[in-house]
């Protein structure tokens, strides 16, 4: 006896319930396991304790209704059907991406250290022209190199490095389009809203589905995913908030669509592209460390055994890590993005 | 000395809303003005009916209040704005109907323009934003930055090439962009409300500046101004503007001498018409085979104010007038006084009545 058993007798579907067997049918929950090894007794039905009328509630009064976990195994079905097919099409076009990361991070690791360390450092001094910066980035690198985690830093850099590129090479023209057309861009902003709020870690599992845990590009997807956003929208912004006097004028003298694109427009939205690439880099940083659940290599791995293993020196120390990661990528574009804002201040 | 005609508009429309024909058609026919129109189909017209030519060489002054639709009509001579119907004649082109390829050519090498607001690019130096235009057509940077130099040199900004403009002011980023229209070498240059956002002094400078570049290039050039004195001191053909329907266009003299709508007159009761006024427009012909017997000589371009100080406020003496060497006519003082008489302003002002 149960609660909706009058639903059912009401439409007179008692007959199409009992049709194929009584009990439940179907895959098993965890919450019927344990509700059948308490052996609970059937409380007398008080309004109080109504459920809500949901799949499960409505299977208990009858059999041949579906119970969620149904739909959920439905989807996971479906899913795998066209999971084949989708790999097919998936799996040539990302493999790129998969010699992209491989190959920088052998790249990154094979050069040896006492090249690699003045390289960055020299990387630094063009971006941001800030000694004082370039000085904080050779102490991080000397103490995390110290401390034996060199090639650990050095491959969560070269991840970032790649997905970050990737990010603005497709991440700006996607937002270009979207600043030439309304229509893309009321399509495009419920998806990228939709990326920035999922939870990481729901990236990932369609992700583990389509594609093999050990290949590179199960991670670089998911930041790339979850990284891009900020520097699409901002670039769409950017373009957006570009004078109207100087495109006037831009069209006065004679500007083709293109050179409208390349010497006004980009430059004029620079200071808020640069911003996006900040936001997107930090991201990456934030996803390959989740990431390192998928094989990611890199600190996060560090952070991951920390938890697994319980060894709380090992995960605050490359949690240290990767906060100092984090300051000199931040402070590198941020300096770079003030030495643009500067050259063309109003 | 009549010129030719450079830029000739004829029976230009433009309204703006989700249904300019319909509306044209209701404005056409029905007589419809702008409010009426804003009132029964809720679209904009922006102008009605305008024909102006435009002469070579001369400086045509656009003067209206805000909102009569001068920007829209400037925008229409590139084209920047479609308009909704009309004719724009430039040489042998009908330049509505040309297209983007002639259009394009037409902006670059034909037609140059100065904004209100500059529109300089902030993230280049001065004399790249001077070479914008020599750069947009494909010269390499050794050709554009000698000619840009020079025009900045020209318009007194020797020194600041390599600054970028926000370190300039106003006056001198719109010096800017009044170089990068010459670098442009057009004939043609449009000016919106040029000087419009600059303080007083630094207008009347800018206003000697194009007077002086005027008298050497002979350029033909549009100036769009809400300020009569500025249109009077600029102006060789004015226009005027109301409501997007020209009510007046003549030489400003004239315009001052027999305004023709209470508009124009409420507009130039404010004017010092003894500083305005020119001797050449209130002077009478020499009587045939009169030998003048007079007390002196004036310059048919002198204003009445110096006149009048020449003559010490004597109102029966008369003078020859002298273009060059040439005598052009005689002054009576009488008939100078004459011209002075303000005429009557409406009771309301206009500018007051029209809310
Ligand atoms: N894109 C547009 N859509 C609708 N109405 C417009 C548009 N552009 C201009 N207008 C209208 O056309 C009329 C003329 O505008 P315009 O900008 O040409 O005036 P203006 O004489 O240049 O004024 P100002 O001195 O303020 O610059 C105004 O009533 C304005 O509201
Ligand atoms: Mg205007």
């Amino acid at each position: 006896m149960a609660t909706y058993d009058f639903v059912f007798s009401g439409l007179g579907l008692k007959d199409w319930c009992n049709k194929d067997g009584t009990g439940s049918a179907g895959p098993v929950s965890m919450a019927d396991l344990m509700a059948q090894s308490g052996g609970k007794e059937i409380p007398s039905p008080s309004l109080w304790d109504l459920p809500f009328p949901s799949m499960d509630a409505l299977h208990e009064a009858c059999a041949a209704f579906p119970k969620s976990r149904v739909l959920t195994k439905g989807l996971e079905q479906g899913f795998l059907e066209i999971k084949d097919n989708l790999s097919l099409v998936l799996d040539p076009l990302t493999q790129p991406l998969s010699w992209a990361l491989s190959g920088t991070l052998s790249l990154f690791q094979e050069t040896p250290w006492w090249l690699m360390i003045p390289l960055l450092l020299a990387v630094v001094m063009l971006v941001s022209r800030s000694v004082k910066l370039v000085g904080f980035v050779a102490l991080s690198f000397a103490l995390l190199s110290f401390i034996n985690y060199y090639d650990y830093a050095i491959q969560t850099l070269a991840v970032i490095f790649v997905c970050a590129f990737l990010c603005v090479l497709v991440g700006v023209p996607i937002g270009i389009a979207m600043s030439r057309s309304d229509a893309l861009q009321r399509t495009a902003i419920p998806v990228l809203d939709m990326l920035q709020t999922l939870p990481p870690f729901v990236y990932l599992i369609p992700l583990i589905f389509l594609f093999s845990v050990t290949e590179p590009k199960l991670y670089g997807i998911a930041i790339i995913l979850y990284a891009i956003v900020p520097v699409v929208r901002l670039t769409d912004l950017g373009i957006r908030l570009v004078d109207k006097d100087v495109i006037e004028a831009a069209d006065a003298f004679g500007m083709t669509n293109r050179q409208k694109l390349y010497k006004v427009e980009i430059p004029l939205a620079l200071p808020n592209i640069m911003a996006g690439v900040n936001q997107t880099i930090m991201m990456s940083l934030a996803m390959v460390v989740i990431a390192s659940l998928v094989s990611a290599p890199g600190l996060g791995v560090l952070v991951l055994r920390g938890i697994r293993n319980l060894e709380l020196g090992v995960g605050l120390v490359s949690g240290l890590g990767i906060v100092l990661l984090a300051v000199i990528l931040d402070r590198t574009t941020k300096l770079a993005l003030a030495r643009i804002n500067a050259a063309q201040r109003d | 000395m009549e010129r030719e005609t450079k830029i000739a508009i004829c029976n230009l429309y433009k309204i703006f809303g989700p249904d300019p024909n319909t509306a044209l058609e209701a404005v056409k026919e029905d007589g419809l003005n702008k409010s009426d129109l804003m009132a029964q189909t809720g679209h904009v017209l922006g102008l009605e009916d305008i024909n102006i030519d435009i002469k070579a060489g001369e400086i045509t002054v656009v003067m209206g209040l805000s909102g009569s639709g001068k920007s829209t009509l400037i925008r229409h001579i590139n084209r920047l704005i479609e308009p909704t119907a009309g004719k724009i004649i430039f040489g042998d082109h009908n330049l509505i109907e040309c297209g983007q390829q002639m259009l394009r050519r037409i902006r670059r090498e034909e037609m140059s323009m100065v904004f209100q607001k500059f529109a300089l690019l902030p993230h280049k130096t001065v004399v790249e934003n001077a070479a914008l235009a020599l750069e947009i057509r494909g010269f390499s940077d050794k050709e554009y930055i000698p000619e840009a130099r020079k025009w900045l040199d020209r318009v007194g900004l020797q020194g600041f090439e390599e600054s970028h403009p926000h370190q300039l002011s106003g006056g001198m980023q719109q010096r800017v962009g009044i170089a990068r229209a010459l670098t442009s070498n057009a004939g043609v240059m449009l000016m919106d409300e040029a000087f419009s956002a600059l303080d007083p002094l630094i207008r009347t400078d800018m206003q000697d500046l194009l007077l002086e570049l005027q008298e050497e290039l002979h350029k033909t050039i549009v100036f769009i101004t809400h300020d009569l004195d500025e249109a009077l001191k600029l102006a060789d053909h004015l226009v005027i503007l109301k409501d997007g329907k020209v009510i007046q266009q003549a030489e400003p003299q004239t315009v001052l001498l027999e305004p023709n709508d209470p508009y124009i007159i409420d507009f130039i009761s404010d004017i010092n018409r003894v500083r305005v006024l020119r001797v050449r427009t209130v002077m009478e012909d020499i009587p045939e085979g009169t030998k003048v017997s007079c007390c002196g000589e004036v310059d048919h371009d002198d204003n009445l104010e110096s006149v009048i100080a020449m003559s010490g406020g004597d109102t029966h003496k008369t003078y020859l007038v002298k273009d060059g060497s040439k005598e052009v006519g005689i002054l009576h003082m009488a008939k100078l006084l004459k011209s002075l008489v303000p005429i009557e302003a409406p009771d309301e002002g206009i500018r007051c009545s029209g809310g």
